[in-house]
């Protein structure tokens, strides 16, 4: 029987309270009325309403939100056959390459991938906008989304692929009808992955927009630069309430999903 | 013939946007400064033919890296990030180690719900969570509005734009990575084997030495790479926390380029952190493969 030390209670409540405090607190703050940040001088929801009345985050914010849905939408794609390429393709010229390709983008500083595009971008002379943002970040997530989906491919038991090209199917309907819906979670999360990379990215996106493709971790990082500003933590106030409710909410669905499951089998036998 | 279309779309997509890149850094780092568009030369010359290739491999030149070992600057800004990287490993390996200690003891009903709070700050925006720290660490900010009410301090700390600042916010915001694989290689223990060692006479604190700590090595290993990593080439942390005698290569790096205009030099700092990181890289990844072998 496992039982908590109180070494373990401790280090548990210090650890998560060192987690959770300063988010606590950002939070908090959004809802001051005053200018300063560190004071407090009663509540107010007025930072919110300057927010929404502020053209340039909303100008930012949309430049964010097209950028991150695009790019994890490709990344999604190319990360998903790299990863059958990676798990299934066995041997071929250059995999090797293909491999430390997949997995170099994981580890390399961000200042780095951000100078190294921008220099192809001159190079080639493509203007920097939402196209070269784009370009980016799927560059960078496609690999993160191979990671996940090929840890669920390397569970996945390939003689139901077999079985369903012996009945007939494409290679192609193969995979649409049997393979896909089962790595569909990790394919799912992979484009979450993608998705929340790219709208988090504040030094590769630097690099490479261009005047008129400001986003939004640009303009939050030029508005805090040399302070604290409310209008910026109720702007993180609104980041954090959708990011905890759409984790706290997958975390519940898959709970209640392995739990169906666990049912099903029990029924079954 | 289906096989190679799957494997050159993704492939090619990497060569042109990942590799080619990297080769046209390592170009620019062997070329001078110059004051032009793109402020680089040599520029290669297609237009005449094998002569122009010539001329442009001859005006190439290891000038900007013996500029990086002659102007102090630059080794200092790397030795820098050397020891913020490693202290901040550290400390978080220490502040880590019992968190994931903490939830592998816990009960079943209770390690998802730690396990996904572990995970949220994860998703939560990077930018943000930095930012969170500047109300509290800055000069009248709550950590010294808390200190003096209680009484600890007289005076108010110095606490923001320093490096202290910048260990706080790097194990803050890479906490979860040193974490959850430690986390991952305690939940795989064996009870048993603990309960053995406790009948064959070792003390608690003994079995913990000699049973629970060599088993999460391959744990403690993937999470300090994984923090010194990203620690190393960071940007954001010492701009927005650290002082202006913070010295870090990624902050210089980006000066270089955006405020210096010096494209050749910027490149050069990127090819020589890159030369420093493949070493704890090739490490990472050997780890990595040995945990994949031992878990078959």
């Amino acid at each position: 029987m496992r039982r908590l030390s109180w070494f373990n209670t401790v280090s548990l409540t210090l650890g998560f309270a060192f987690l959770y405090i300063p988010m606590l607190i950002l939070i908090v703050y959004s809802f001051n009325g005053g200018k300063l940040v560190t004071v407090w001088a009663g509540f107010s929801t007025k930072w919110y309403g300057e927010l929404f009345r502020n053209e340039a985050f909303l100008d930012a914010a949309w430049v964010t939100l097209k950028v991150a849905v695009m790019s994890s939408s490709v990344a999604t794609v190319l990360g998903t056959m790299a990863a059958y390429v990676m798990v299934r393709a066995g041997r071929f010229h250059g995999r090797t390459l293909f491999s430390g390709m997949i997995y170099a983008p994981l580890v390399m500083p961000e200042v780095i991938t951000g100078l190294s595009l921008l220099l192809l971008f001159i190079a080639i002379g493509l203007d920097r906008g939402v196209l070269t943002i784009v370009l980016a970040h799927t560059t960078f997530s496609m690999c993160y989304v191979s990671v996940v989906v090929s840890s669920r491919l390397v569970t996945f038991d390939q003689s139901l692929e077999e079985a369903a090209l012996d009945l007939g199917c494409t290679g192609f309907e193969a995979f649409r009808l049997v393979t896909l819906p089962i790595i569909a979670p990790a394919v799912i999360s992979g484009w979450l992955l993608a998705f929340t990379l790219s709208l988090d990215d504040l030094v590769i996106a630097s690099f490479t927009s261009g005047p008129s493709s400001t986003t939004l971790p640009i303009k939050i990082f030029s508005a805090v630069r040399l302070g604290v500003s409310p209008e910026i933590n109720a702007l993180s106030t609104i980041m954090i309430t959708l990011v905890a409710v759409g984790v706290i909410g997958a975390s519940l669905t898959s709970k209640r999903a392995i739990a169906k499951r666990a049912k099903d089998e029990q029924e079954a036998t | 013939m289906k096989r190679f279309g799957l494997i050159s779309v993704p492939y090619l997509w990497l060569l042109a946007l990942f590799l080619v890149p990297f080769l046209i850094v390592l170009k620019i780092s062997l070329s001078d400064t110059a004051l032009a568009i793109p402020p680089y030369t040599p520029t290669l010359d297609m237009s005449e033919g094998w002569a122009g290739f010539t001329a442009w491999l001859s005006g190439l030149d290891i000038e900007n890296f013996t500029w990086l070992t002659q102007d102090d600057l630059y080794w200092k800004a790397y030795l820098s990030s050397l020891k913020i990287a490693t202290m901040s490993t550290i400390l978080a390996l220490l502040v880590g180690f019992p968190i994931a200690y903490g939830m592998s003891r816990a009960s079943d009903e209770w390690r998802p719900t730690l396990m996904m709070m572990i995970i949220l700050p994860f998703w939560t925006s990077f930018l943000i969570r930095v930012y969170a720290w500047k109300a509290i660490l800055s000069q009248e900010g709550l950590l010294n509005q808390l200190l003096m009410n209680i009484g600890i301090i007289g005076e108010p700390l110095t606490i923001l734009n320093t490096n202290t600042a910048v260990y706080i916010g790097i194990v803050y915001t890479y906490l979860p990575f040193m974490v959850l694989p430690i986390y991952s290689a305690l939940e795989r223990l064996d009870e048993s084997l603990l309960e053995a060692a406790e009948d064959l006479g070792c003390s608690r604190m003994t079995a913990f030495w000699l049973v629970t700590l060599p088993l999460a090595k391959q744990g403690i290993i993937a999470g300090s790479f994984l923090v010194f990593i990203p620690a190393m080439g960071e940007f954001v942390i010492p701009s927005l926390l650290g002082g202006s005698k913070t010295l870090m290569i990624g902050k210089v790096l980006w000066e270089e380029f955006f405020s210096n205009r010096d494209w050749p030099v910027a490149s050069a700092v990127a090819v020589v952190l890159l030369l420093i990181l493949i070493i704890p890289i090739v490490l990472f990844q050997r780890n990595e493969e040995k945990q994949r072998e031992a878990g078959k």
